[in-house]
């Protein structure tokens, strides 16, 4: 569908080349998927909480704008510097602006997907600006050069002993040495330099709370902490869709996020950050980047609540058995999928057709986001945009054709004939990919019309 | 009471039996079943293709077809799913409405409508059941893995009335077969492997024969089936709740 780059159906056959791998990345996804329901079932309150997590971040998507400038006004207050980014580009230019003015040109980030969704790490890079990915899934991927696969677990396509390989390249470790302990030692000594001798460190953002002016930020390895600590300049990115009312309200999404994510009550560290400390520098950037325009979409405004766990992904049938990296965008998954063409709908227009429209997504949204009803309302407005196939386009309206006239229908159908041929499922003639694989039903003697008129006398 | 009976495109022209057991199943529980002979498809495979405009036609036919009934039945959650959301009419919205609102898929019409306590089939075999997607999140015809929530369901309160019936435990009761309508050539690679999964649970567990509320799957599952030689088989869930006179046929 999209030209140039392969589309998700073609990323997939490559991934699923090898099926054992499939497997396996089927079932590590599953078993976070099973952890994710027992931990939700220990809470008799689950659906509750998500009813009010949905309800609140409705709330504030329908009044963005005054709780952004609570928010601002408050942040100011406690010493933060405010920053506003209306793209990716901006963004990623107010960080190099922030660093050039401190001459610093090293720097550790901690996981934050607005800054994969920007591109931030290319664009400092062909700046002469090092950054080192702090979270260890992140810091595998990076020196793999490749994308996140996942926004929760990043590395999640990556068996132990090829990051094994990848650590006995870059880092040292025995050649072979495939311990997970082992590994995380060597990664913990790597980036604990990194920590102390970098001046400026990056974070991203969970929650912004407008009442104090305070930001959030979960994560399991404290590395967060590390940077945000021992810098000079902390800088936190956060779209603006990450801000909630007051702190009384944390409680809900921070019981929701870890369960949703991974299945743990709570992540390790959910680190609030209020006021820089003496003699360091706070920058906090607001970033749009195609949030305004997602929210003046009415059907496709509350993929906004999104608060990034994951959870979708690890349900998702189709994103276990063709891997994040098949979405060709920095959000994977059904999430993504209803994100992305919002941002670029020629580039995307394939992600929403690659779902079964199973509709399991919607079911484990912390945020009671309609993720599988929206990917169909997707498709339609990608269709009438004109980003489909023009062949599927012609053999749609010749489907139109048929099923709208009974006889024709009858008597295309007769013996099966215009059935086998062009059954629905089958448009574009791609009888192959229906039985490269699988066999045609065996057409009966007489269709259920024909049964019916000899031998149902009414 | 009158019902019309809805018979989706491809079990008019590819599994007849399915369609069989179901008029048959409800003339055999007392309800005056017309199957309306201008019909031919709900309109789904252009709607989830992403061209819902051009379903006009067939949602017009549809109104004209079953506008007249009381209920309106068929064998199929997805091709219900897509009338209750999606049939629409700029002509008769208030008839658009009122089918919408009147369209119930075979299992749930039975629990439901006809709160069916007891039936007469025997079906002496190990089944799995598949539920299919669209029935079961969409039409909610039985309780979700997902949601902290009491089970149900209603397709197995009915096969728990057949009598030497022995159901197979899944691993993962309720994951998506793969079928997906255009999804399953477009997206074949992903399509087959999802397919192959599911039927793998089911035979592990013992399984002679896959049942389920949606034909479009148990056609992929039986493609895939046949494909590998197996002896299992794919079996409409009508089939089996009118067994008894069937089981010459199957």
């Amino acid at each position: 569908m999209s030209t140039g780059i392969k589309d998700h159906a073609a990323l997939s056959d490559i991934f699923n080349q090898d099926e054992a791998r499939v497997d396996w990345h089927d079932e590590t996804l599953w078993f976070v998927r099973a952890k994710r329901d027992k931990a939700a079932n220990t809470l008799s309150e689950w659906e509750a909480l998500r009813e009010n997590a949905s309800q609140i971040k409705d709330h504030v998507l329908s009044n963005l704008h005054d709780y952004l400038s609570e928010f601002e006004s408050n942040a100011q207050k406690n010493g933060i510097t405010i920053h506003w980014a209306a793209d990716a580009l901006e963004h990623n230019q107010i960080v190099h602006e922030i660093l050039k003015a401190k001459e610093i040109t090293r720097m550790v980030k901690s996981k934050s997907m607005l800054t994969e969704e920007c591109h931030l790490n290319e664009y400092l890079q062909k700046n002469g600006i090092e950054v080192i990915d702090t979270d260890l899934g992140e810091r595998i991927v990076q020196l793999a050069e490749e994308p996140p696969s996942h926004i929760v677990l990043p590395c999640i396509h990556k068996k132990k002993e090829e990051i094994g390989e990848l650590f006995h390249e870059h880092l040292g470790t025995p050649k072979g040495a495939s311990d997970p302990q082992l590994l995380t030692a060597a990664a913990r000594v790597h980036l604990r330099e990194k920590f102390l001798t970098r001046r400026a460190a990056i974070t991203g953002v969970n929650f912004a709370i407008a009442e104090t002016g305070e930001f959030v930020v979960c994560t399991n390895e404290g590395n967060a902490d590390m940077g945000a600590h021992l810098s000079e300049v902390h800088i936190a990115c956060m779209g603006i869709e990450k801000i909630i009312p007051k702190r009384a309200n944390l409680s809900v999404f921070l019981r929701l996020l870890a369960r949703s994510a991974t299945g743990q009550p709570i992540t390790t560290y959910s680190s609030h950050f209020r006021r820089p400390r003496e003699g360091q520098e706070m920058h906090l950037i607001l970033v749009d980047n195609g949030r305004t325009q997602q929210l003046g979409r009415a059907d496709f405004r509350n993929a906004l609540k999104c608060i990034r766990c994951g959870a979708c992904m690890n349900t998702c049938p189709v994103y276990r058995r063709s891997g994040g990296h098949s979405y060709h965008t920095a959000i994977a998954g059904p999430i993504g999928a209803i994100l992305a063409p919002n941002l670029d709908m020629k580039q995307y227009a394939d992600l929403p057709f690659a779902s079964t429209l199973c509709g399991s997504c919607t079911n484990v949204c912390p945020v009671k986001i309609n993720i599988h009803e929206q990917l169909y309302k997707w498709r339609q407005v990608i269709v009438k945009e004109g980003y489909a196939d023009p062949k599927k386009a012609i053999a749609m309206k010749a489907m139109e054709f048929t099923l709208s006239n009974p006889s024709v229908y009858r008597n295309a159908g007769k013996a099966g004939r215009w059935v086998m041929k062009n059954i629905p499922f089958l448009v574009n003639n791609k009888l192959n990919a229906w039985y490269n694989q699988r066999d045609m039903p065996t057409p009966p003697q007489q269709s259920f019309r024909e049964w019916y008129k000899k031998n149902n006398n009414e | 009471m009158t019902v019309g009976l809805f018979i989706p495109c491809y079990i008019d022209q590819f599994y007849p039996n399915a369609a069989i057991a179901t008029l048959k199943l409800l003339q055999k529980l007392g309800v005056k079943v017309s199957y309306p002979l201008q019909q031919t498809c709900c309109g789904q495979p252009m709607a989830n293709s992403g061209f819902e405009h051009l379903t006009t036609g067939c949602n017009e036919l549809f109104i004209d077809n079953f506008a007249e009934f009381d209920y309106i039945v068929s064998p199929s959650g997805s091709c219900v799913l897509h009338i209750k959301d999606h049939l629409h009419s700029e002509g008769q919205p208030e008839k658009a409405k009122t089918v919408r609102k009147k369209v119930y898929e075979l299992t749930e019409f039975l629990t439901d409508i006809l709160k069916v306590e007891k039936l007469t089939a025997r079906f002496p075999h190990k089944v799995g059941v598949h539920q299919s997607c669209h029935g079961q999140r969409g039409l909610m015809m039985s309780q979700m893995t997902e949601l902290v929530a009491p089970p149900f369901s209603k397709p197995l309160q009915l096969l728990n009335m057949v009598k030497d019936l022995e159901l197979v435990a899944l691993s993962r009761p309720d994951e998506c077969c793969g079928f997906g309508g255009t999804f399953c050539v477009a997206e074949e690679a992903v399509s087959v492997k999802m397919g192959k999964d599911r039927i793998a649970d089911h035979v592990n567990h013992g399984a002679q024969y896959i049942t389920a509320a949606d034909m479009s799957c148990l056609m992929h599952m039986e493609g895939i089936l046949k494909r590998q030689n197996s002896q299992v088989k794919v079996l409409h869930i009508a089939e089996i709740l009118n067994a008894e006179e069937f089981n010459a046929e199957i």
